[in-house]
């Protein structure tokens, strides 16, 4: 037991306080600051190397070994048809299973160790899909070192930030929708494809874009499964002039990506070289800012206009 | 007569039709089974393929030598298969950066919970978010073209590829995951629990520390493993600002190599498949997918014991 405090005492233990307390915001107020400005600063700093190189050739140019002439036209085109694979491969895959766990999924051992096994795919570094891609797609199925095989790569690596995205969606919608719609004699997949997907699909693809935009930055799974880093030739078109007009070559051809082309530059000890990472750079980080921004805008507007 | 018979037709249909349903039901339900199962089949197709590989390469190199020796040289003509080197470059660019992102991310994360008005947690969450997103090549070209000329300014002899550059900007780049999931671990603690302290006459500084801190402590170790997995598995920021030269260094002065930059230099390369420096990177990936684990393992018991239910 402590001994009584005189009035003073408690008064002088309050100021102590309070004071601690503006100390603590004051540490809080500076720590946001200073990450804040790191940022900026190394924002600026890619900004005025890069923006300087960015005109309509970077775009439309092949890479090269002249510095000035090189352009990005195989990596932004790689990257398009990359994420394609990416997309088509993770969107069913993974809104299936978020649905399978959400709605279907019976009380038992074998759905907690998905549960659990798709928290630990998570966490897995990614470099350990590339190896996964390399063994598996690149040798054991066949596929080499191509669009396909890479673009599998890249849905394995989203696939748990689809199901989980899409879990959360679903979740979210009240318990009362489906029983109204079990009353009217709709039965599961009625219920879940008439209504509970097309409530959740913002939420969905909330998750979709976000998991699309980690795709494109990944650089390790993709330099892991042997991606060549010089391509100066664009892979098939997917659309010809005759019968079928629909080609799928472009699956198994060699390919390069934007990060990759990025390190690629960055990795050459010329200057010159290093002003287009820093472009490239610039074209990778508003990519990936476009879409993360979309996605927290979608998530915004969902929150403020759905009312159960 | 008729009518019954009319009858027996439609109930046909009407059976027809449920068997349709039926079937229809059961065969998306398979579909849908299949997807989640697939889950399980990846992680299982990760852990074979990392076992295949690397138990051909156990029977060339004994598990002894790879644990102990201090040198890995596997492309040298005298080849040395010791992980040390790339553990010690591993563990110390992580311990840089985790030193730079939990107590700043915690801090940002206690103040934006507790402290921040309503107008600057809207707007500094949102901002946060967009930053993990930034791929993590890009932060690698800011370790070497923007990190290391700076620290050099300050320390005139360090090398063009270091560990401390490079764990600096990991640690940067941690921060907005910790912060965001530190954040809403403490969100998620009751409001009553608060009002409760509050009531007491704590401060908001005594309140976030011993109240709402505590009760969030599942969510906030959950923050601090995926850091923690996130510092050890990155690869571009380190395959570019630190070298890759593996070195057994604690200096983070010097350049050294973690698992994941020998594995992109191996990959580089051109390695033809199935000689022992293309099983050495899968040996690689599995000590590095055996690190990334235990601290998992390590998170999921901490939840476990520490889960506060109201």
């Amino acid at each position: 037991m402590r001994s009584v405090k005189s009035l003073e005492e408690i008064r002088r233990i309050i100021i102590l306080h309070k004071r601690w307390d503006l100390i603590f915001m004051i540490t809080g107020i500076v720590a946001l600051m200073i990450a804040i400005m790191t940022f900026m600063a190394l924002f600026a700093h890619m900004l005025i190397d890069g923006l300087p190189r960015l005109s309509w050739e970077f775009f439309t140019s092949f890479p090269s070994r002249r510095p000035e002439s090189a352009g990005i036209l195989s990596a932004w085109v790689g990257t398009t048809l990359v994420m394609l694979v990416t997309a088509v491969a993770a969107v069913p895959l993974g809104i299936g299973s978020g649905v399978y766990l959400e709605e279907y999924a019976p009380r038992n051992l074998l759905t907690e160790i998905i549960e659990i096994n798709v928290t630990n795919l998570a966490g897995v570094p990614s470099i350990i899909y590339g190896l996964l891609a390399l063994g598996l797609f690149v040798y054991q199925l066949g596929f080499g070192q191509s669009v396909l095989a890479a673009g599998l790569a890249l849905a394995l690596l989203i696939l748990p930030v689809v199901i989980v995205a899409t879990r959360e969606a679903i979740r979210s919608i009240p318990i009362t929708i489906r029983e109204a719609a079990y009353a009217l004699g709709a039965t599961k997949w009625q219920t879940v494809s008439d209504h509970l997907l097309p409530y959740s699909s913002a939420g969905i693809l909330t998750g979709i874009i976000i998991g699309l935009a980690r795709a494109i930055g990944e650089t390790a799974p993709i330099i892991t499964i042997g991606a060549l880093t010089f391509i100066a030739f664009l892979p098939p078109s997917p659309v010809k002039d005759e019968f079928p007009f629909i080609s799928f070559e472009w699956l198994t051809a060699p390919f390069t990506v934007m990060p990759i082309q990025m390190f690629n530059w960055v990795s050459r000890p010329e200057e010159a070289f290093q002003l287009n990472a820093a472009a490239a750079g610039l074209v990778l980080v508003v990519m990936t800012l476009a879409m993360n921004g979309l996605a927290i805008y979608l998530r915004y507007r969902m929150r403020k206009n759905i009312k159960w | 007569m008729a009518e019954e018979s009319q009858n027996k037709l439609v109930y046909a249909g009407k059976l027809g039709y449920s068997f349709r349903r039926h079937l229809h039901e059961r065969f998306i339900e398979t579909f849908l089974f299949l997807s989640a199962i697939l889950s399980i089949a990846i992680m299982l197709a990760i852990i074979a393929m990392l076992l295949k590989e690397s138990i051909v390469f156990f029977r060339q190199v004994s598990i002894w030598d790879f644990l102990t020796d201090t040198q890995w040289t596997p492309l040298f003509d005298d080849a040395h298969y010791g992980i040390l080197p790339l553990i010690s470059g591993t563990l110390v660019s992580s311990l840089i950066a985790l030193l730079v992102a939990l107590p700043m991310g915690t801090i940002i994360a206690i103040y934006l919970s507790e402290f921040a008005p309503f107008t600057v947690r809207e707007i500094a969450k949102p901002f946060l978010e967009l930053l993990g997103g930034v791929p993590t090549v890009v932060y690698g070209y800011f370790a070497l073209l923007f990190v290391t000329p700076l620290l050099q300014i300050i320390f005139p002899e360090l090398p063009g590829f270091n560990l401390l550059s490079a764990g600096l900007v990991m640690g940067i780049m941690i921060i907005p995951y910790v912060s965001s999931m530190t954040e809403d671990a403490m969100r998620a603690v009751p409001m009553n629990l608060r009002e409760g302290s509050y009531a007491m006459g704590a401060t908001r500084f005594q309140t976030a520390i011993r109240v709402v801190m505590p009760a969030a402590f599942s969510g906030i170790a959950a923050a601090y493993i995926l850091g923690i997995s996130r510092a050890v598995g990155e690869t571009m920021v380190v395959a570019i600002a630190a070298g890759m030269q593996p070195n057994l260094t604690w200096n983070p002065m010097e350049p050294a190599a973690t698992i994941t930059a020998y594995i992109v230099q191996v990959s580089l390369g051109d390695l033809p498949h199935g000689s022992i420096g293309y099983q050495t990177i899968f040996a690689a990936g599995l000590t590095l997918l055996l690190i990334t684990l235990v601290f998992n393992i390590i998170g999921h018991l901490l939840r476990k014991r520490y889960r506060e239910i109201y």
